[in-house]
Parts: structure tokens; C-alpha cells; sequence
């Protein structure tokens, strides 16, 4: 269903994603995981046709998300980490609004906003305005949003973030019942969910993906907390990054001031103004 | 095309769940009113002083059209460079500022889409506002016995300012994420291309017909003097196109950044 090659994405010199590849498959829940800044946002941002690619390629669904853009965001369903709402509309309206965008015909409409606010178990705010609901109300109707044209492959962004227990164990069945015919990529910090919920988990940082494996077998030996720490904190990929930031920087540099090119790594790691900014903008 | 409409009708919808739409209707007739008020009572004032002085020959040159609608309709292009930056401001730095520009981007509707979707909502809207303003020819009408054509012909140049200012906004608004800016950036844009003709005169021809051309009240007044020129019709419609093009331009930009 996904296929992602060698995907890089550059923002000015800085390099967001290097390489990235993994792949997921039908019915699959992928779990996307990695530090702030490491580049999640961005992948997930290119997948659903928000932004291409510097270079690689990506697939989903068989289309190219730069060559066919259109037919990829026709079935990707995408909850962003900011929930994309619109505040004056009632939640009814707001993904009535929502299902005609994604193609979804009229007469189907009703219905099909029907089974978001059910499924999302939002039926009962449904007429009231999105800016009068609590925080856990307005991250379902955002999760409803990505779910409501029924697209083939779900990009979920912390979708249980702002969410009691309770709704936490709903939202979470949710996603297991969503994911028998599609493709879930369910990006959270939250590692127990992961356990309980993904097939199969992809870990990046700096913007190289570090692990790429079942969730079984990743978590085989140590639990996921200690391969996310490991994984993430190790100093061969800080080692790797710092060392290309300083090859860029230099390329750059080179014939601006050739002594600059004697300072030390870290210093260039530090200098880079938008190296914080990993999957922000 | 469904796409297109399902836009425009949120966008329209969007105006009357918020305070916006209502405060700039409300705005804008409360100042029309006044100033047709304004005219309608200094009309009345002449019609009573030369009926009183015996002068049938200035009574007949007492007309509604001349005294009443085409002054009113002249200062109303003027309003509309004030107003219109207020409907246009939201049109996609709201949508920036709320991040929901993403559901946008990433829903199977392409650019030109969401263009004229936006631009066709806040025309709808800008329907409603000189719907409303109707009212004043229409009490004309009933009282009196003003030139049908004339009027329409007025609102027809208001329609195409307007028009115009929709599309420029809708490119400021584009711009970004604060709606105070792309207000202000509207506004100037407008308010130069009314002050744009001023030194015509003084540069001298040719570049005085230049500046003059340009000149956004110029067309208008043609239009509301019951002339429709193809000039008049093409000036505004350009204004139209290419405000509708840079929006586009700027809304496909924002996928590269």
C-alpha cells in the first residue's frame, strides 16, 4: 500500500529527512515513531500530497504522491498534529464540508457523516459549535475528519493526544477496527500504545530511519522504551549527522570563508539556525 | 466543479457564523444610509426652494438619477475600497493561522479549485451586501420615477470593484498568515489604484492616460453614468484575472516551502 524510497526533503540546506525508506502493507498498522524534530511530520506530510518530496519517491495505493497527487490525497485520510478545525462550524457541518471536498457524493453524505460521528463517538455534540467542545471532543471530530470519505490509508498524527483514559481505550479499538482492510501509519510518543496497536514499527531520528522491524521481534529481548532510547540516543547516527551537517555546511561555506571550515563539528551543529526545526514548518 | 461549490458555500456559510459578515453589512448600510439620506434630503430641500420661487424650468432639471444615485453610487466605490479588505482578509490567512490550509493542501481539490471556490464564496456574499443595498434605489423607485437603466448599469460598475476587490484580497490573503496584513496589504493595494490618476494632470499625455486608465473609480463612473464601455468592462475583468491567477500562483508556492 506504501512504498517509500530513498525520500528527502530539504528545507533551505538543511536536510529534514535523508533517505528514508520503509514500506507497509493492506491491513497493516505501522507505527511511526521518533523524537521531536526527527523528521515524522515531514514524511508524513509528503505522503499525503502536502508537499513533495526533494527527492526519492513515495507511493501509496500504487499512485506516486508527486506524479499523481491527486489520486493519492483522493485516498489518504490525514489527521495533522494541529487538529485542522474550523471553530464556528458544528461538527456535522464541519464534515459535511469534509466529505464533499474528498469527492464524496451528495447523497451518500448524510450517511457517511453519520458513521464518523458514531464511529468517532461524537453523534451527541454533533450540532454544536466545534469552538464550545472540550479538548477530547475536538481531537475526535479531527480523527472523524481523516476517517470520513473511508480512504484506504490513514496517516493518524498523535491521535489519542488531549484524550481521557476512557476515550483513549475507544479511539484506540478505533484504529485496530480501521486498520482490517486499510493502511494505519499511527505516529504517537505514547510506546505502550504501539505495543498494543502496530504490526510493525518504523523508528526515525535526525531524519534516518534507525529500526525498521515487527513489533515482535523489536521487542524481544528489551521492551520498546529501551529500543526507542537506544535506537535514538545512539552515538554512530549523532556521529553520522553532525558529520554531514558539517560536509553541507562546508559545501556551502567553502568559498564564503575557507578557515571557517577548521572548526569543529559541534559548533556547526549548533551554528545551523534551523536544525531545531525538524518537522515544524 | 462540486469541489468548487462545496468551497464556496462554507466560505459563504463561514461569513454568517461569525461576527464578520454581520458587523460589515451592518457597517456598510449604516454609512450608505446615511449618505443617501444625506443626498436624498438635500434633493428635497432643492425641490421645495425652486417649487417656491416659481422656477419650472429648474424643476425640470431636478432628477433623481443625476442628484441622488449617481453621487451615491460614486462614494459607494469608495466605501467598497474601505470595506471590501475586510471580507477578503479571512479568505486563506485564517486558514493558515488555524493550520487547516493542511486539510486543504491535502484533500483531492487542486488549487484553481480552492481560487475560485474562495472567490466564489465571497462573492456570494458580496450578492448579499448590494442585495441589501437595493433597498435605496428601490424606495426611489417607489417614490419616485428615477431611470431604471442608469441604476443598473451603477451597480453593475459596483459589481465589478467589487469583483476586483475580491480577487485582489483573496491574493494578499494568500500571502499570510495574518489577517491584519493581507487587510492592510488589500487596502493599500485598492486605495493606490483609486489615488493612481491624481497627478494625471500634472505628468501630462501620454502617461497621464496611462495612470488614468488605471484608475479604478475611473471605469466606474463611465458605468454610472449609463455608459458601458467594452474598455471599462475589460479593465475590471483583467483586475479580476489576474488577482485570480497570483492566487493561484501563491496557493501552489505554498506546497514548496
Amino acid at each position: 500500500m506504501i512504498e517509500v524510497e530513498q525520500l528527502t526533503k530539504f528545507y533551505g540546506r538543511h536536510a529534514a529527512i535523508r533517505n528514508v525508506s520503509f514500506t507497509a502493507a493492506r491491513g497493516e498498522i505501522l507505527g511511526f515513531l521518533g523524537p521531536n524534530g526527527s523528521g515524522k511530520t515531514t514524511t508524513m506530510r509528503i505522503l499525503t500530497g502536502y508537499m513533495p518530496a526533494t527527492s526519492g519517491t513515495a507511493r501509496v495505493a500504487g499512485f506516486d504522491v508527486f506524479e499523481e497527487s491527486k489520486e493519492v490525497r483522493k485516498r489518504v485520510g490525514y489527521l495533522p498534529e494541529n487538529p485542522p478545525l474550523y471553530p464556528e462550524f458544528t461538527p456535522r457541518a464541519y464534515l459535511d464540508f469534509v466529505a464533499a471536498i474528498n469527492g464524496v457524493a451528495r447523497a451518500d453524505r448524510r450517511a457517511a457523516v453519520d458513521r464518523a460521528l458514531e464511529a468517532t463517538a461524537i453523534s451527541d455534540v454533533a450540532s454544536l459549535p466545534i469552538s464550545t467542545l472540550s479538548r477530547g471532543y475536538k481531537q475526535r471530530v479531527a480523527i472523524a475528519q481523516a476517517i470520513v470519505h473511508e480512504p484506504e490509508v490513514i496517516v493518524l498524527d498523535e491521535p489519542t493526544i488531549g484524550l481521557d483514559p476512557k476515550q483513549v481505550i475507544s479511539v484506540r479499538k478505533l484504529i485496530k477496527s480501521l486498520a482490517s482492510d486499510r493502511t494505519v501509519i499511527l505516529s504517537t510518543h505514547i510506546l505502550p500504545e504501539v505495543t498494543q496497536l502496530c504490526d510493525r514499527v518504523v523508528i526515525i531520528s535526525r531524519g534516518q530511519i534507525v529500526a525498521d522491524d515487527t513489533t515482535d521481534s523489536l521487542t524481544a529481548t528489551e521492551d520498546l522504551e529501551q529500543v526507542f532510547l537506544r535506537v535514538t540516543t545512539s552515538d554512530v547516527t549523532e556521529d553520522e549527522a553532525a558529520a554531514d551537517e558539517h560536509v553541507e555546511a562546508a559545501a556551502d561555506e567553502a568559498d564564503r570563508d575557507v578557515a571557517e571550515d577548521n572548526e569543529s563539528t559541534d559548533d556547526d551543529d549548533e551554528a545551523s539556525p534551523t536544525n531545531d526545526n525538524g518537522g515544524g514548518k | 466543479m462540486s469541489n468548487i461549490w462545496a468551497l464556496a458555500y462554507k466560505e459563504l456559510r463561514a461569513y454568517f457564523l461569525s461576527p464578520i459578515g454581520y458587523v460589515v453589512l451592518a457597517g456598510f448600510l449604516l454609512i450608505t444610509g446615511f449618505m443617501f439620506w444625506n443626498m436624498l434630503a438635500q434633493f428635497s430641500r432643492f425641490v421645495a426652494i425652486y417649487s417656491s420661487m416659481q422656477r419650472p424650468d429648474m424643476m425640470q432639471q431636478m432628477n433623481l438619477n443625476d442628484m441622488v444615485i449617481t453621487p451615491l453610487l460614486g462614494n459607494v466605490t469608495v466605501v467598497f475600497i474601505l470595506i471590501m479588505p475586510l471580507v477578503t482578509m479571512r479568505l486563506f490567512a485564517e486558514e493558515r493561522a488555524r493550520g487547516t490550509d493542511e486539510l486543504l493542501l491535502t484533500s483531492p481539490i487542486s488549487t484553481l479549485e480552492i481560487t475560485f471556490g474562495k472567490f466564489l464564496g465571497a462573492a456570494c456574499f458580496l450578492f448579499v451586501l448590494l442585495g441589501l443595498f437595493f433597498i435605496y434605489p428601490l424606495v426611489l423607485i417607489y417614490f419616485g420615477d428615477p431611470e431604471l437603466p442608469r441604476i443598473f448599469t451603477g451597480y453593475l460598475g459596483l459589481l465589478l470593484i467589487g469583483l476586483s476587490a475580491i480577487a485582489l484580497g483573496l491574493f494578499t490573503s494568500t500571502l499570510t498568515d495574518s489577517q491584519i496584513v493581507a487587510g492592510v496589504l488589500a487596502g493599500g493595494l485598492l486605495l493606490m489604484l483609486l489615488l493612481i490618476s491624481w497627478p494625471a494632470d500634472a505628468v501630462g499625455e501620454p502617461f497621464g492616460a496611462v495612470l488614468r486608465y488605471l484608475s479604478i473609480t475611473e471605469h466606474s463612473s463611465d458605468l454610472n453614468r449609463g455608459l458601458v464601455k467594452a474598455e471599462d468592462i475589460i479593465y475590471y475583468l483583467s483586475l479580476i484575472a489576474i488577482g485570480l491567477f497570483l492566487s493561484q500562483r501563491s496557493l501552489e508556492s505554498l506546497r514548496w516551502r
